[in-house]
């Protein structure tokens, strides 16, 4: 009897000690898998005219990334330039100014808006952000008068929307877990509440920010759906927020369909997601990190 | 001392605005989505299948894709399940604490939280092309699973990683193993939190299109086997949207509001898990 209790726990153990090493070598074999699929275009292709060249014929055998790396990037800062600065006004303001209340009010409905599913906000992109853009934005400049509505600028709106949460989240743990005796120190010198948290507390938090920066970014790179119902499609190195772009994410799940008929345009897209995969992974390394190195100073 | 008053006031006032433009954006969304869904909901939507002609403007619904998405859910959530709990728990009762193996296993679930789905797609579209398999339920549920683990391990290795240590040891004490103490303490102590764990995997799983597109497929009739293809819903909103008549279109509105009633009702659950099963939680 005893024995059997022993022999279950060690077994047990083993077991999930088994898993552990399982699941935390998901990542490896993440890049392994997709780097065995797309070695059939790089074997083919120089990595730097995959990446450079502007010409993406499949059907000729040319597949240059140039536009949806473009793309994405446009996308991407867009979208950064919009949420990072209410975010982090939010953020400061939900940490250091409101009411107890509207903190314990507003969580939930932040944690809401990060649930909803990203094509549901692609949806919403088309009904509101695309003819608002269309309509309002667009006949500003002459030169994309007529615009469709389906751009970058678009793209970088929804994505904003989506990636508040995030930064939101994450700066204000940041700023909570500074030490109410420094913010005294600062009110007794004299300072307003503002210069405070300007000078005490956003400094004291900025490598925080920073990482909620970087993991709003990385969450932006890689958006499909959403982006993909509004950004227009065009596979062009774009010249304007009013122009539509094509990003990375949204090759990848257009083509889908006729990757398989096509020789090395299935090893093209996964290549493509590699690519994503590792930028998003060098991202997130870096802002997890410095995430990391906060916790234990606090500690 | 003006300015600094003024200044003080500004930024406040700025803070305030954009708390308000992101808390907006979430009305808008549900507005937008209510209004325009509305109209186009009835009784058909929930309990057809689509018939011929259904992406022309033709009779139907959205049955197929209600009743793949949550197989596809359920069973990622499942399979999930299976892989996240005894992780955590070895973790936190198995491993020594703070140690580097157990440290490495959570920074990896942090850097796989961040990995777009897209990308566990087509990560799972290679899988699938390794094994042979065709795009199907069950290649959805090994794609969306992978995707869901990372969100799922956190959330409960943070609730696991809450029960105090002297609980553990009065367990230990009175000749219990480390198996029978996670199973019969830690996990009854950690129970509301589990819950919301599984609810949060459940409602990112059921929402998540970008990972299913390559992977589960689509059809128009409702799976009967694990390897057929699978309608999924954000993936029937897509399709339909992306038709050019404006009465699929409504009913991509329309299913998008179905989605989005799960996606709430999943939420409140949530709170309501987090609260209700306290009962047998030792403060």
């Amino acid at each position: 009897m005893e024995r059997k209790r022993v022999l279950k726990d060690r077994l047990a153990s083993k077991f999930m000690l088994l898993l552990s090493v399982v699941a935390s070598s998901i990542i490896f074999a993440m890049i392994i898998g997709l780097y065995l699929r797309s070695r059939t275009i790089l074997e083919t292709k120089p990595l730097s005219e995959l990446l450079f060249s502007t010409s993406w014929h499949p059907l000729q055998g040319q597949f240059g990334f140039s536009p949806f790396i473009m793309g994405t990037l446009w996308v991407t800062g867009v979208a950064v330039v919009i949420a990072f600065p209410l975010s982090i006004m939010a953020a400061m303001f939900l940490s250091e100014y409101a009411h107890k209340l509207v903190g314990e009010l507003s969580k939930p409905l932040i944690d809401l808006l990060a649930g909803i599913p990203s094509v549901v906000y692609g949806v919403w992109g088309v009904l509101v952000i695309v003819p608002f853009v269309r309509d309002y934005v667009a006949p500003h400049f002459p030169e994309s008068a007529g615009s469709s509505g389906y751009c970058i600028l678009s793209g970088g709106i929804v994505l904003a929307v989506m990636i508040c949460p995030i930064i939101i989240h994450v700066s204000t743990e940041i700023f909570r877990s500074v030490p109410l005796e420094i913010r005294e120190a600062s009110l007794s010198l004299g300072a307003t509440k503002w210069q405070t948290t300007k000078f005490v507390v956003l400094r004291k938090g900025l490598p925080g920010v920073i990482a909620a920066l970087v993991l709003g970014l990385s969450r932006a790179f890689g958006e499909t759906m959403a982006v993909l119902l509004v950004v227009g499609n065009v596979a062009k190195i774009p010249s304007s927020v009013l122009q539509p772009a094509y990003p990375l994410t949204a090759l990848i799940a257009n083509n889908y369909g006729e990757m398989l008929s096509v020789p090395l345009y299935d090893s093209a897209l996964l290549l493509a997601s590699l690519i994503l995969l590792l930028v998003v992974l060098f991202f997130n390394i870096v802002a997890q990190l410095v995430l990391i190195r906060i916790e234990k100073r606090i500690r | 001392m003006d300015r600094r008053k003024i200044e003080e006031n500004i930024f406040k006032a700025i803070m305030i605005t954009s708390t308000g433009i992101i808390l907006s954006g979430l009305v808008c969304i549900i507005a937008t989505i209510v209004v325009k869904g509305l109209p186009a909901m009835n009784i058909a939507m929930v309990t057809q299948t689509p018939k011929g002609g259904f992406y022309l403007g033709k009779e139907g619904g959205i049955l197929n894709a209600i009743v793949g998405s949550t197989y596809l859910a359920v069973g990622a959530t499942l399979l999930s399940i299976l892989i996240s709990l005894p992780v955590v728990l070895y973790l936190n009762i198995y491993a020594k604490r703070g140690s580097r193996f157990v440290s490495f296993v959570r920074f990896s679930f942090d850097v796989l939280w961040g990995v777009p789905s897209i990308v566990y797609g087509a990560f799972g579209f290679t899988i699938m092309l390794y094994f042979g398999l065709r795009t199907s339920l069950l290649g959805g549920i090994i794609a969306v699973s992978l995707l869901i683990l990372p969100i799922m391990s956190r959330a409960m290795d943070e609730v696991v990683r809450m029960v105090p240590e002297e609980l553990l040891e009065a367990s230990y004490a009175l000749g219990a193993s480390k198996l029978e103490t996670a199973l019969r303490v830690v996990i009854k102590q950690a129970f509301p939190g589990i819950v919301t764990a599984v609810l949060i995997a459940f409602g990112r799983g059921i929402g998540d299109a970008a990972s299913v597109i390559f992977t589960a497929g689509f059809t128009d009739s409702i799976p009967y086997s694990l390897f057929r293809p699978v309608a999924t819903l954000p993936l029937a909103i897509f399709y339909q949207l992306g038709t050019p008549f404006p009465e699929v279109q409504e009913r991509a509105y329309a299913s998008a509001l179905i989605l989005t009633l799960v996606i709430l009702i999943v939420s409140i659950s949530v709170r309501i898990a987090s609260r209700k099963f306290t009962r047998n939680v030792v403060k």
